[in-house]
């Protein structure tokens, strides 16, 4: 029995140490520093103060942000699950051939072999004034003018949010899809299920362990996103970590912190929320 | 051969301190000093220089070259403005030499982290540009607003933590690279002449105008575009007052709702490519932005407005921990740095050094003519990089280096209310 415990503490060790070092660690020195003072472009003085909580809570531009970042985080919540289901749906219980499923599978990743700056980037030619769309829609003669709302636009963050994030929905949702009983399926369809009973009533409960991780993923992803919604918007959109980065580029450390502390406790909630709705240890032990 | 250079380096230090015009226009003629190293020790080959600056000018090629002609090594390290005077102040010691702009000794001189240099071992102090030294330049006094470079240019001694009112032996920082910006245009998209500062506001050019997401520089481009636009008339350009700030903001997030702004960059590359690609055509940039334009083969005008320049400078300053050999080494390396191979490399960059008579004898008479004269150039003018960014017969755009720094508006500055307007840009962000 003691031995047992010895064992169990010594296999939880590896892990706990990696997480002790590049998370807690890390998390509790922007803790401390969120709590300390600024100097004018000098930086962090070492001094106890709530002035930053304060000026995150009360500023009404950090409240814009935050509702800019919460926008772009429900818009592509929900299209990227829409799309990773009737995917991971499609890939699951459409292609009866398991070869042919998982190498479909694998061409959903081929986007991934290129870097996340360059998959997003390559949306530029793409959308921009003089890209190749507007280039159709002019010779198509649909529009005179170059579309401009297609780059540089809260639309623009969003496609390359969808484009990099839709699988990350996908794989959940597909993992546990694939764990249902194919013979659940048809016991509903000669209980006198409709089609669109069996996905409702059978297939949606028993995914609720998949989509709960994979809208982890994408409101974590979303939320601490700095880059995309800069380059995308061309600058124009403001999002709470763009806000904490043009901190940073007065040095105000501790402001800096406070206002990511206050983030990570949001990303935290919404986590939360999520598993409270659907208990993925439960489902996962299945 | 090394100490023939060194008997050559000799006479021309003793021909500088004798200070006869004659003489120092001999030195001139021949490129200034050289022959260098000048320090000789058993162990200089083992002494390692930091400099640490901005991306602009703290290149890798300065390194190497450097590190060849002097026979110690210097390596460089690339920070942005907020991360030098971090570093400065938090760990000096990373630091030998910091490669800091004008506004930015503001800063860490008050923090008492450098020395100043001892004008005395600077043996071409007297051909640094009177645009730094006196204030003046071209026989007329430099534009006080923002921070101008003489303003901050010496301090009363070597451990002095606050700037002198008049030139001593003691200097803030060695003068180093420095330039006069302006807006950058798409000559073939504009459809018009762009003459003045206010045309970035004007709604000719909606939703094809950017300007840069960096508030101590984007401010500067958004006040004289103000005051151009006849907005505001500032009591002082270089150091508004809140109301003014206020005012600006204002006018930019309005425009921003408007659509006038395509979009805001933050990085010298995001700058390039609106250009490129057409999805701009006025915008704020920098000199060497608009070379990266044009050596793509597409036509960029770094327009030269009516109401002037934008001008800003770097200087080299010494760190205070540097002492012996290594401070010895730091004024060799000062001397070197001024002594003509870069200034003609960042000729080509599109920047001035402070000692421009040695930048001539490395340049071509092309790219003298060219870069300082505001002539036609004779030939192709090609980048550091080789790519060709000037044809024959082309002049550089805003003419000669003189007359480019006589209408320097106003300075790169480091504004009483910067605190109040660092909030305010956020509002311009997020709006």
């Amino acid at each position: 029995m003691k031995l047992g415990n010895v064992s169990r503490y010594l296999q939880i060790a590896p892990l706990a140490v990696l997480l002790m070092a590049f998370v807690v660690a890390p998390l509790t020195l922007v803790l401390v520093v969120s709590f300390y003072q600024y100097q004018h472009l000098i930086g962090i003085v070492p001094d106890f103060t709530l002035v930053n909580y304060f000026d995150v809570l009360t500023n009404l531009v950090n409240w814009k942000l935050y509702l800019s970042t919460l926008k772009f985080t429900v818009f592509t919540l929900a299209i990227t699950l829409v799309l990773g289901f009737w995917i991971a749906y499609f890939l699951v219980f459409h292609v009866r051939n398991i070869l042919i499923a998982i190498a479909l599978f694998l061409v959903c990743t081929v986007p991934f072999w290129t870097s996340n700056i360059i998959r997003m980037i390559s949306w530029k030619p793409l959308l921009g004034k003089y890209g190749l769309i507007n280039q159709g829609l002019m010779s198509a003669g649909a529009v005179d003018e170059p579309v401009e709302w297609l780059l540089f636009s809260d639309f623009a963050v969003i496609v390359s949010y969808v484009h990099l994030y839709t699988l990350f929905m996908i794989v959940p949702i597909f993992n546990s899809m694939a764990r249902i009983d194919k013979s659940l399926l048809e016991a509903a369809v000669n209980g006198g299920a409709t089609r669109w009973g069996v996905v409702w009533n059978v297939i949606l409960p028993l995914c609720k362990s998949g989509i709960a991780l994979g809208s982890v993923f994408v409101v974590t992803l979303v939320m601490g996103d700095f880059f995309v919604v800069t380059v995308m918007s061309g600058g124009l959109s403001g999002s709470v970590t763009f806000g904490i980065f043009n901190d940073l580029k007065f040095l105000n450390y501790p402001r800096a912190s406070a206002n990511a502390v206050v983030l990570v406790i949001i990303v935290l909630i919404f986590a939360a929320g999520i598993m409270r709705l659907v208990d993925v240890r439960k489902e996962l032990t299945r | 051969m090394k100490n023939k250079k060194r008997e050559v380096n000799n006479l021309s230090r003793r021909q500088v301190l004798k200070g006869a015009a004659a003489t120092a226009g001999a030195v001139a003629g021949s490129g200034g000093i050289g022959g260098f190293p000048t320090i000789w020790a058993q162990n200089i080959k083992d002494i390692t220089l930091n400099h640490t600056g901005m991306s602009y000018s703290t290149l890798i090629d300065i390194s190497r070259q450097a590190s060849q002609d002097l026979g110690f090594t210097v390596e460089m390290s690339v920070v942005d403005h907020a991360g030098l005077t971090n570093r400065m102040v938090q760990d000096p010691e990373s630091i030998d030499v910091a490669d800091a702009e004008i506004w930015q000794t503001k800063l860490f001189v008050p923090q008492g982290v450098t020395q100043a240099v001892d004008i005395g071992r600077i043996e071409l102090w007297d051909k640094v540009t009177p645009l730094y030294t006196q204030g003046v330049f071209a026989g007329q006094e430099v534009s006080r607003q923002g921070d101008s470079p003489y303003e901050i240019m010496y301090r009363d001694g070597k451990d002095a933590t606050s700037f002198a009112s008049g030139p001593t032996g003691w200097a803030t920082f060695l003068p180093g690279v420095y330039n006069a910006d302006t807006l950058g245009i798409r000559p073939d998209l504009v459809g018009r002449g762009v003459e003045k500062w206010g045309d970035l506001f004007s709604s000719e050019f909606a939703g094809k105008a950017a300007i840069q997401n960096i508030p101590t520089i984007g401010i500067m481009d958004a006040i004289m575009a103000m005051e151009s636009a006849g907005e505001i008339a500032y009591g002082d350009k270089g150091n508004p007052t809140r109301e003014e700030i206020d005012a600006t903001i204002d006018k930019l997030i309005e425009l921003k709702r408007d659509g006038h702004w395509r979009a805001l960059w933050n990085t010298f590359d995001e700058s390039v490519n609106l250009m490129a690609s057409g999805e701009v055509v006025i915008q704020s940039m920098w000199s060497p932005a608009v070379t990266a334009v044009r050596s793509q083969g597409i036509p960029c005008t770094y327009q030269p407005l009516a109401e002037g320049y934008r001008g800003w400078g770097n200087g080299l300053a010494l760190m205070s921990h540097l002492e012996g050999l290594q401070l010895d080494a730091a004024y060799e390396y000062l001397n070197w740095y001024i002594s003509g191979w870069v200034g003609g490399f960042i000729a080509k960059q599109g920047y001035y050094i402070s000692v421009p008579e040695t930048a001539k004898a490395n340049l071509s008479d092309n790219e003298w003519g060219f870069f300082y004269d505001g002539q036609e150039a004779s030939a192709d003018i090609v980048s550091p990089t080789g790519m060709k960014t000037n044809s024959a017969g082309e002049k550089r755009d805003g003419g000669s280096f003189e007359e480019r720094f006589a209408n320097v508006a106003v300075w790169n500055n480091l504004m009483d209310e910067a605190a109040y307007l660092f909030p305010k840009w956020n509002e311009f962000n997020a709006a």
